[in-house]
This record gives C-alpha cells, structure tokens and sequence, in this order.
C-alpha cells in the first residue's frame, strides 16, 4: 500500500470498485454535498469532486472534499491544469492532503471557451501527464516539481488519471494511457462508455500490453434521463461516442429514466465480465440520487468494507 | 512573420478625437505582406479618418508616410522630419513593436491603428494562421514539426487530450487538433516511438514569463 486511501485498499484486496460523482454548486452553501454524500456513501467507495467542471466556477474540489470527509464519504479530488501553474497546483496537494484527502484525479479540463469565463486566460504551465509526475515525485521522492526537497510531511495521494478510449487517435489512446501509467497513475477512471464494442477493443489492446496489471482501470458509466441528453452526448460533447441504438432505445422508451437505469445497469453487467477492468464510476450528472438504484439492481451493493 | 489587422475605423477615430494634425505611419515590414499596415493601408486609412472628421464638422490634417520597418531605429530616423511641432498625434500601421518604438522615439501621443495577432504564415492569400507561441526554445524536433504550444489550445506537450475526435480540436470543429497531425506525421516517419518518451514541464522562463527578453550577437555589435 502506498497510501492511506480507501480506494487504494479496496482496489488491492481485489475488490470490483464502485466510484460516484459530485458536481460541487454555483455557489457557497455546502448542504447539497453533504446530502448527496449521505446519500452515496453506502452505495459508492469514493467520490469525485469535480474541479470547475465544463469551466463553470464552482465551489472548489478540494473545499467540496472536505465537506464530502465530514459526511463520512472518501473524496477524490479532480484538479486540473487549465486554472493552475506548477506552483499553484502544489501547494493546493499540500493543502489538500494536509485537509484528508486521500486520491486526486490529473485533469487538463474543458477549455474555458466552453465555460462561463469564455474570456479568462488559461494556464496549461504543465500538462495532466506532467501533473501526474509532479504528484508521484511528491509522494515517492519527496520532491517538488523543481528538484527542491520536501522537508516534511510529503503528501502521499492515490494518483488517478483520466483515459479516453472514444478519442481520437484511437490507437494512440492505449499508448498514452501507458504513458500516464510509466507517468505514475494508479487507477485510471474512463470516459463514459456506450460504445462497447469500442471499449472491448481498447480493453484487449490494454491486455496486451499488460497495462491493467499496472493500473486500475476503473470504466465510467453514466445513466441517460431522456433520448434528449442521449442525442446530445453524441452530437455536441466532443470525445464521446454514443451509438445510433442506445440513442433508438431512448427514444422508444415509455419510461425514459427507467430506460436510462436499465442500459447503465446492463453496462455495468457487462463491464464486470471483461478481464482488466477492476470498478465501475458512475457518472450521474445532476441525477446523483439515482446511483443507489443502479449500485443496488447492479448487484453490487452492499460495498465491501475496506479492512 | 508577425501577423496584424486593422482595428475598427471608429476605434482609431476615437483615439485621436482631439488631434487636428496627424501623422500616420505605415510599416513596411510584415504588415505589408499581411495586408494591414503597408503603404497602401496607410493611405487608405488616412483618407477614411478625414472623411469621417469632415462629415463630424471637425476637420483632420494627415501626413502619411510609410517606413521600410518601423522595429529599427535607422528607419524611424527617417520620420524626423515629418514629426513636426503641429503634429498632435501619431497612428502607427505597424504591430505593437513599431508603435513602442514610435512611442520611445517621440514625445508624441502614439496610437495603434492595428491590432497585433500572432507569428503565423499565408496559408492561401487572404487566410493567414498562427505556427507559433516564441516560446523562446524550439522543440518541433519532438513533435514532428508541428508546434503543440501554439497549435494544440492546452498546449499540452503528452498529448492528445480527451477532446480530440476525427481529426479535430474539441474547442473548434475546424481547428486541426495538433496532436492528430503530430501523430499522423510522426508515424509517417515511423518515429511514433518518440512520442513516448515523457516531456518534462516545459521552461517558461525561456518564454514570456521571464519578462522581456533580449538577443545579443556579440559578433555583429558595432560598440
Ligand atoms: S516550440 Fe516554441 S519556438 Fe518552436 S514553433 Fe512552438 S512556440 Fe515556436
Ligand atoms: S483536441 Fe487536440 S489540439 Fe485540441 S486541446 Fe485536445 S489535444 Fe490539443
């Protein structure tokens, strides 16, 4: 064990993982953090905590993990590179280790253009894979991104990377998840996934090269609401593939919703038979009360106490 | 070359509102290849600042000259006798440096008639693009002469991000994603091997973030 995460116990004992998400609000007022984190915490291992998702200021990552801690849930936090420099970004890990948080997600983040500041200046000073280094060298070196050493307590955090098998160019994307790997990632959390056959190729490339012996692969999953926001995901959101039959299935639904459950659930069936992946993260955007249904028809519930 | 365009008409109006005499400076350099500042511009600009003044009721005087460049000072010698005492402004056609060195140069107001873009090239006539971020050292020997800084909008140096599909950039359906052309190209030369290595953060100080920057070639100094 590297860390103190639960995440990380959980995922060594072998154990098929369960992760949720939380957009943290618009605003300051914690109270829906920490109710979605009472809702979820029994039926998810860990949460994200989103870093200004889509580029919309929000209440920040670190601050909603501290909530999420207080409720008796296990945070990881995303941090992206598009609103920080190196210096930033290490004295946030310094401050949100020195605050409990236990896993962090590398992000590069949605450009600005898509978000609520379209004008801000963006950052980009190192890249997700140069912040996955920085974050490992941290941790097992000891060691600022400058070559300075710590002389304390360095922060020991579970690093996990983002991969997105439906990108392009699809044959590099298995190598540049081996590049976040080799970088220092421990589990890997997927773009959602509705193109199975798709993810059951990258997965076999992923075999290949004996990545998911290396890293946990943790597949996304994300529950549809209506065949709206399924043409939407596969029209407008860049780096998603969504195929013309879920998109029918939403759309000949008598029930949407329930509809949406039942594809994500039967993803989540499916994704347990293929070799390599070890968890599911369901990513339930502005519907977080719905994945205590899917955990519990999924069969996975209840969670597995970390011993 | 530096690639600049006009700003609005109204806007350089407005920064010579007061000014019953100018003097409008085009460049020759760069600026005449992209179309915005060259001589031709300059007098284009001239004759429309008056036009507007004169329906205004609130005449403009203009001198119009064009140097060869306006980013070296044995050329701006050449405007002293034009920067005469009834001259109450200066617009300058050039990219930013040329106004700074107009500005240096004479205790006048200065103004920028252009707005200064990026380092790019033609690619058709009509339709200049950016090549590059002078990040002041050079790694297109990476990435298969393609410039990720400027190119890619994270500039990210490991890429592709997650945004990238058919070829195109996730902030724009018609931007190439740079790191598609990186990978083609790079596979092209069968170097695709090269893409794994792990690029280290990059040295900003060597860019921008040092502060001005300066090149001395001891060689060629005439003191
Ligand atoms: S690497 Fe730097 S110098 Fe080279 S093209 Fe890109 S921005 Fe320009
Ligand atoms: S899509 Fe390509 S060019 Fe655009 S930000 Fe991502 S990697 Fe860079």
């Amino acid at each position: 064990m590297k860390t103190e995460s639960k995440l990380e116990k959980l995922l060594s004992q072998g154990h098929f993982v369960v992760s949720g998400e939380i957009g943290p609000p618009k605003h300051a007022n914690p109270e829906g953090i920490q109710k979605h984190t009472a809702l979820l915490k029994d039926y998810v291992d860990a949460m994200n905590l989103t870093d200004n998702q889509t580029a919309i200021v929000r209440l920040s990552s670190i601050a909603a993990g501290v909530h999420v801690l207080q409720a008796g849930g296990e945070p990881i936090i995303q941090m992206t590179v598009r609103d920080r420099n190196r210096i930033a970004l290490q004295s946030d890990l310094l401050g949100a280790y020195s605050l409990g948080m236990r896993n962090v997600l590398c992000l590069s983040g949605d450009h600005q253009s898509f978000g609520n500041h379209p004008t801000a200046k963006n950052v980009h000073d190192v890249d997700s894979l140069q912040l996955i280094k920085i974050v490992k060298d941290l941790r097992d070196e000891k060691k600022f991104a400058c070559g300075e050493e710590l002389k304390g307590n360095e922060p020991r955090f579970f690093i996990g990377a983002a991969a997105n098998p439906f990108a392009d160019p699809f044959e590099f994307r298995v190598l540049r998840l081996e590049k976040k790997i080799n970088a220092g990632a421990d589990f890997i959390q997927t773009q959602c996934i509705f193109d199975m056959e798709r993810f059951e190729r990258f997965m076999a490339m992923v075999r290949e090269r004996g990545l998911h012996k290396k890293a946990h692969i943790i597949a996304g999953v994300m529950p549809l609401k209506s065949a709206k926001a399924a043409k939407y995901m596969q029209q407008s959101v860049a780096g998603m593939i969504v195929p013309d039959e879920i998109v029918s299935r939403m759309e000949k639904a008598a029930d949407p919703r329930a509809e949406g459950v039942a594809i994500c659930v039967e993803q989540i069936k499916h994704l347990q038979t293929i070799e390599g992946v070890a968890g599911v993260h369901i990513m339930a955007v502005m519907w977080e009360e719905i994945i205590p249904t899917i955990v519990k028809e999924a069969g996975l519930y209840p969670r597995p106490k970390a011993e | 070359m530096i690639i600049a365009e006009s700003k609005p008409l109204a806007e350089v109006a407005g920064l010579i509102q007061g000014a019953r005499k100018v003097l409008v400076v085009g460049c020759g350099g760069c600026v005449t290849v992209c179309l915005a500042g060259g001589e031709k511009e300059t007098g284009i600009l001239a004759a429309a600042l008056r036009l507007l003044r004169q329906k205004e009721g609130n005449p403009l005087e203009t001198v119009e000259v064009t140097l060869t460049r306006q980013c070296d000072p044995e050329y701006v010698d050449m405007l002293e006798k034009y920067v005469t005492d009834d001259v109450e402004a200066i617009v300058s056609l050039a990219c930013g440096v040329g106004v700074q060195f107009l500005a240096e140069r004479y205790n006048k107001w200065v103004v920028p008639a252009l707005n200064t873009k990026f380092a790019g090239g033609t690619v058709e006539h009509g339709v200049w693009e950016e090549r590059c971020g002078l990040c002041g050292e050079c790694i297109l020997y990476k990435t298969g002469g393609i410039c990720p800084i400027i190119r890619c909008s994270k500039s990210i140096l490991n890429g592709p991000c997650g945004g990238s599909q058919n070829g195109k950039c996730e902030v724009n359906p018609e931007t190439p994603c740079a790191w598609q052309l990186i990978y083609d190209r790079m596979q092209a030369l069968g170097k695709l091997d090269l893409l794994m290595e792990i690029q280290p953060p990059k040295d900003w100080s060597k860019s921008r973030d040092g502060g001005p920057r300066k090149v001395v070639r001891e060689d060629v100094r005439l003191a």
